[in-house]
This record gives C-alpha cells, sequence and structure tokens, in this order.
C-alpha cells in the first residue's frame, strides 16, 4: 500500500501534465496566424472541392467545439489525416517511432557505457593534469550545436574520407524482408553510425560529470574508509564499494536523458536526412501540415513526460528518504 | 537580534559579492575574460567587421567573389556561395547572439525568481498552482515548442526568445522555491515578521537578496542554452531572416552544399564561436556553485 500510493498520485499528476500539455498544444496551433488550409488547399481547387475539406477538418465549427473534437479524437488515437501525405498522421509516426528510438537509444547506451567508465577514472585521477584538461574539453562537448557536430563529422567521414554514407537510413534500392533483417543489417548500420556518434559525443558529458562528482562523494563515506583499513586494494575499493554505490544516480538520469535527447534528435535527423519524428516535425512545421506537426510534437511530448514520471519513479524507490508524502 | 542587522545591511554588498568573487575560480575567470571579449565585439561590430555582413562582393576583376578561400583577394576567412565574407558575418553573428542570450537569461531568470519567491514565500494553494505549472513545463518538449511558435509567429528574434522563456524559467523557479522555503523559517525572517513588517517588506529586503545569486547561477546557465537553441532554430530555417547569426551562417552553409565541397572554413568558425560563448557560460555556472555550495566545490 505504502509504495503504491506515490505511483499512483505520480500517475495521476502526469495524466494531468498531459491534458495541460494537450491543451497547449490545440492552442498553440488553432490560434498562430495563417491559414492552417494553406498547405492543403491548392489555388486550383474547385469551391466545393474547398469547402468540403473545411467541413473534413472541422475547421467551420466554433473554437471550443473544435476542441472537445480534438479531444476526443485523440482518446480514440485518431489524430487526423495529414494535409501533404493524405494519410493517417497515427500510421505515419508509428511508422518513424522505431528509427527516432534507434537512434536515441543506441547514442544513449554509447554515451552513458562511455561517460560511466570515463567519470570513474576522471574521480581516480583526482588533481592529475590529465583531469585539469580533460574537463574544459568535457564542457566545451555539452556547449557545442549538436547539429553543428553533426555537419563536421558528415564532412568528414563521408564527404572527405566516404567511410560513410550522408544521410537516411539505407541505400537507395535495398529492401528486406523484415524490419529485424532491415535493423541488423550493415547497411543500416553504417546509415545509424554518424548520427549516433553525433548525439552521444553530445550526451556522454551528463554522465561523466555526474558519475565523477558521485565517486568523489562515495569515496568519503565511512564504509569506502571501511575497505581501506580492511586492507582491500584500491581497485577493489573503488570498484566494489565506490562505483557500485555511485551508478544509481546515474541510471537514474538515463530516463530524463532519453527526453532531452528526443529533442536534439529534431536537429541531428535533420542534418543526417534520418528519417524519424523529430525530421518530420520540422518538415510538417515547414509545410504547415498542422495534424502531422501535432501528431509529432504531441508523440515527443508523451515520451518526455513518461520518462520524467520513471526517473521521478526510480528516485523514490531507489533513494527512501525522498518522500512523495 | 545580530542576525537580522548583519543580513539586512549586507543586502547590496553580497549581491555585489555574488557578481564578483567568481573571478577567485579560474574556470570563471576564464568565462568572464571570454565573455569581455564577445561583449566588445558585439558593441564594436561596424569597426571590426571589414565589410557589410550582407553585402555580395565581387573581386578586382568585376567577378562575383564567391566561394574564396581564406586570405584570397584579402578575404581572412574567404566567402560564401553568394560573395559574403565569412569574418564579417562571424563579427556580426556576436551581436544576435548576445542579444538573444542576454535577453533570455534575463527574462529566465527573472520569471524563474518571481515564481519560486512568490510559491516558497506563500505556500499554500499558491504554491501549489505554480509548481504544477513547473511541471508542465517539464513536460513540454523545448526544441520542438520554440520551433512551432517560431514558425507559425511573425519571423523575428523576439518571438524565439519569448518561446525560450515561457519554457526555460522552470528549472530556476524550482531551485529558488526551495531556497525560500529554507530562508522563510530562518531566525531573521521570523523576526521581521514578528516586528509588523510588511510580506512585499520581508521579500524585497531579506529574501531576494539572498536568492540573487542563484538567479545569475540559472540566468548564465540559461545565456548558453539560449544561443544554442537560437541556433538550432535559424539552422532549421525558422529563424530572423534579417539578422546575421552563427545559426544562419551554418543553415546558409549547410544549403549551399559546403560540406560536400569541404569548405571547413566556412562552417567550422561559427561552430567554434558558440561553443566559445557557450562555455564561457558555464564556466562561469561552475564558478558560481563553488562559491554557492562550497560542498560541492572541487
Amino acid at each position: 500500500m505504502s509504495t503504491l500510493k506515490p505511483f499512483l498520485i505520480r500517475t495521476l499528476q502526469l495524466l494531468l501534465v498531459l491534458w495541460a500539455v494537450v491543451t497547449i498544444l490545440f492552442l498553440m496551433f488553432r490560434l498562430m496566424p495563417g491559414n492552417p488550409l494553406a498547405a492543403y488547399i491548392d489555388p486550383t481547387f474547385t469551391a466545393e472541392q474547398q469547402e468540403a475539406l473545411i467541413r473534413q477538418f472541422g475547421l467551420d465549427k466554433p473554437l471550443w467545439q473544435q476542441y472537445f473534437t480534438y479531444l476526443g479524437n485523440l482518446l480514440q488515437g485518431e489524430l487526423g489525416d495529414s494535409f501533404r501525405y493524405r494519410t493517417p498522421v497515427a500510421e505515419r509516426i508509428l511508422l518513424l517511432l522505431p528509427n527516432t528510438l534507434i537512434l536515441t537509444f543506441s547514442s544513449l547506451i554509447v554515451a552513458y557505457t562511455f561517460g560511466i567508465l570515463a567519470g570513474a577514472w576522471l574521480a581516480w585521477k583526482r588533481n592529475s593534469r590529465f583531469e585539469a584538461a580533460a574537463l574544459p574539453a568535457v564542457l566545451a562537448t555539452r556547449a557545442m550545436p549538436e547539429f553543428w557536430l553533426g555537419m563536421v563529422l558528415l564532412a568528414i567521414f563521408s564527404f572527405s574520407l566516404g567511410w560513410f554514407p550522408a544521410g537516411g537510413t539505407r541505400s537507395a534500392g535495398t529492401s528486406y524482408d523484415s524490419l529485424w533483417q532491415l535493423y541488423t543489417s550493415a547497411n543500416f548500420l553504417s546509415h545509424l553510425f554518424l548520427p549516433m556518434m553525433t548525439l552521444a559525443i553530445y550526451s556522454q558529458g551528463l554522465p561523466l560529470l555526474l558519475m565523477r562528482s558521485n565517486m568523489l562523494d562515495v569515496m568519503k563515506e565511512d564504509f569506502v574508509t571501511m575497505a581501506k583499513i580492511k586492507g582491500l586494494s584500491p581497485s577493489a575499493v573503488v570498484i566494489r564499494h565506490g562505483a557500485r554505490n555511485a551508478l544509481l544516480p546515474v541510471m537514474t538520469s538515463f530516463a530524463i536523458a532519453v527526453g532531452y535527447q528526443l529533442q536534439g534528435n529534431v536537429v541531428v535527423e535533420s542534418v543526417f536526412s534520418w528519417p524519424g519524428l523529430g525530421r518530420e516535425l520540422v518538415n510538417a512545421v515547414a509545410a504547415s501540415d498542422y495534424p502531422l506537426a501535432q501528431g509529432a510534437f504531441l508523440m515527443i511530448a508523451i515520451v518526455v513526460i513518461t520518462m520524467n514520471l520513471i526517473a521521478d519513479l526510480l528516485y523514490t524507490f531507489l533513494d527512501p528518504r525522498i518522500s512523495h508524502a | 537580534m545580530p542576525d537580522t542587522t548583519i543580513k539586512a545591511s549586507s543586502g547590496v554588498a553580497r549581491i555585489f559579492e555574488a557578481i564578483k568573487l567568481p573571478v577567485g575560480d579560474p574556470f570563471a575567470l576564464a568565462g568572464l575574460l571570454i565573455y569581455a571579449l564577445f561583449i566588445v565585439t558585439a558593441l564594436a561590430a561596424p569597426l571590426i567587421a571589414p565589410y557589410d555582413p550582407t553585402e555580395i562582393l565581387y573581386t578586382a576583376d568585376y567577378d562575383l567573389a564567391s566561394d574564396l578561400l581564406p586570405g584570397q583577394e584579402g578575404h581572412i576567412l574567404g566567402t560564401t556561395s553568394l560573395g559574403r565574407d565569412i569574418f564579417s558575418q562571424i563579427v556580426w553573428g556576436a551581436r544576435s547572439a548576445l542579444l538573444v542570450g542576454f535577453t533570455a537569461a534575463f527574462m529566465v531568470a527573472f520569471i524563474g525568481s518571481v515564481v519560486g519567491l512568490l510559491a516558497g514565500y506563500f505556500g499554500g494553494h499558491v504554491d501549489a498552482v505554480l509548481m504544477r505549472l513547473a511541471d508542465v513545463a517539464f513536460g513540454i518538449p523545448f526544441l520542438p515548442f520554440v520551433i512551432v511558435i517560431s514558425a507559425f509567429s511573425e519571423p523575428s528574434i523576439w518571438n524565439t526568445v519569448i518561446a525560450m522563456a515561457l519554457v526555460l524559467w522552470r528549472d530556476t523557479g524550482r531551485v529558488i522555491r526551495s531556497q525560500v522555503l529554507s530562508l522563510r523559517s530562518r531566525g531573521y525572517v521570523e523576526a521581521a515578521r514578528v516586528v509588523g513588517s510588511s510580506d512585499l517588506k520581508i521579500i524585497l529586503r531579506h529574501i531576494t537578496p539572498n536568492i540573487l545569486p542563484l538567479s545569475f547561477l540559472y540566468g548564465s546557465i540559461a545565456i548558453g542554452w539560449a544561443i544554442l537553441t537560437e541556433a538550432s532554430i535559424s539552422f532549421l530555417g525558422f529563424g530572423d531572416p534579417d539578422a546575421i547569426s552563427w545559426g544562419f551562417m551554418l543553415q546558409d552553409a549547410f544549403a549551399s552544399q559546403a560540406l560536400a565541397r569541404q569548405a571547413y572554413h566556412w562552417f567550422i568558425p561559427p561552430g567554434l564561436a558558440i561553443i566559445l560563448v557557450v562555455s564561457a557560460g558555464f564556466f562561469i555556472s561552475r564558478g558560481y556553485e563553488n562559491l554557492l555550495f562550497p560542498k560541492l566545490g572541487r
């Protein structure tokens, strides 16, 4: 009971936040200047065709009616039809979601593996010249525009050296029997490499700095001193007593990093023409494809909000000192 | 009550210290020096830049001065495909970055501080409403939100700045609230209340001076975020078409196939300029952190 209550309260708050974001989304897209039909109504359409389109999207009704139609549709997973593709938005988003998730998780796994090891190493090398040089370098990677890093990697490893393809998820004309076959093919992986490394280089700073400062904290605790007194070897103290305890908060940050990464994806996917949610959002916004832009935004928001909740709950369960009473 | 007099009289001095003290930290000092260079460049842009950044230039032979390499025809960093001087664009870009960075940081620090003060001091319903608003702000995907607002409103730097501030106050607001919560129960605040000071006076005289360093800390982080975000927005093509910014330069280079032509002299400098200014903000914020939370300082 006592462990279930914070979970329920948090989930309820999540639903409230989701509702608020959905409402903001609706207002953002309806109250903006510009004709939302511009992308859909071609000047060559007849008056009857235009009227039919207005009725089809419910755009002739008052705003509050549009809002309830919108909420009702959302509850049924109905996001409308894309103005440009003339296919259901939900279908299009589900098609692109795996590409974005693969990019996000592969880059974060690389970033966290590297960041945790390098962070522990830097804590070990505290006050050395090496540390003095490494820290500003890590901060500088956090200060890079991700899309610029992508451009530099693209220019060097694709255009100059020709080691990796310049964009997309696979070479033109290739086809695979199943998604599994596509995602494990050398062709797909070589397309994935550069955008993945771009995001990974940007993201490794957070786990690295967190791990380092946690290690420094943990190594001052009594049980570590105790382990040293017992005569354990330095590596045993660092790994068995230090790293294990410093790791928990870093792992919690992974959930939040997923949310942040999804936002960074927007620009990096655009640089590498990676067909994911972020690039679709940008293209849809540029073409005033309102339903598609809303759908992509909503999907990103849902992942961000869910990841915030997971991070919150992890904190609660991993650190009993935090309560949600 | 010695507590009261010390805190009340040293309010201004404390602000001064908060701004000044990170100089002792080598990181923060480096950051401040970079900022000084950056501000001077932005202010003196017309004097430093050899050309108008948007002017289409011609060579001595009356040919379009397009895609010149660094050093050719006296162009320090060469020219763009349209025949514009890259170095002059870098210099003028400092002006956009300065404008975006400082206004956004000011708005973020201001909104965040006001929200944190009100929520922390009054508690109850005020706190509940404001903190639920912060939850909502945390649920909004930041970059997509700024993209949508920038794209659907008049393309101008101000709309981008306002969109950023509407979301980014959340971190500052939460941190300042918890700081105010702990300040509220301190002896000198209790004492002021017993003496009959009004809420407004207590907030302005006794609490605000103590949270200002935190506002500056979050402000200096926000400068970097704002410059990076504006660069992304411009790169995606939703920026102010009249402003020469580093993000715009990168978009121009990307769209003009500078990558395929290996025109590194075109797209490397704007990126380095952004890194320099943004990391300066990070360095300064580290200096503040060491100052404010000595336990973490290492």
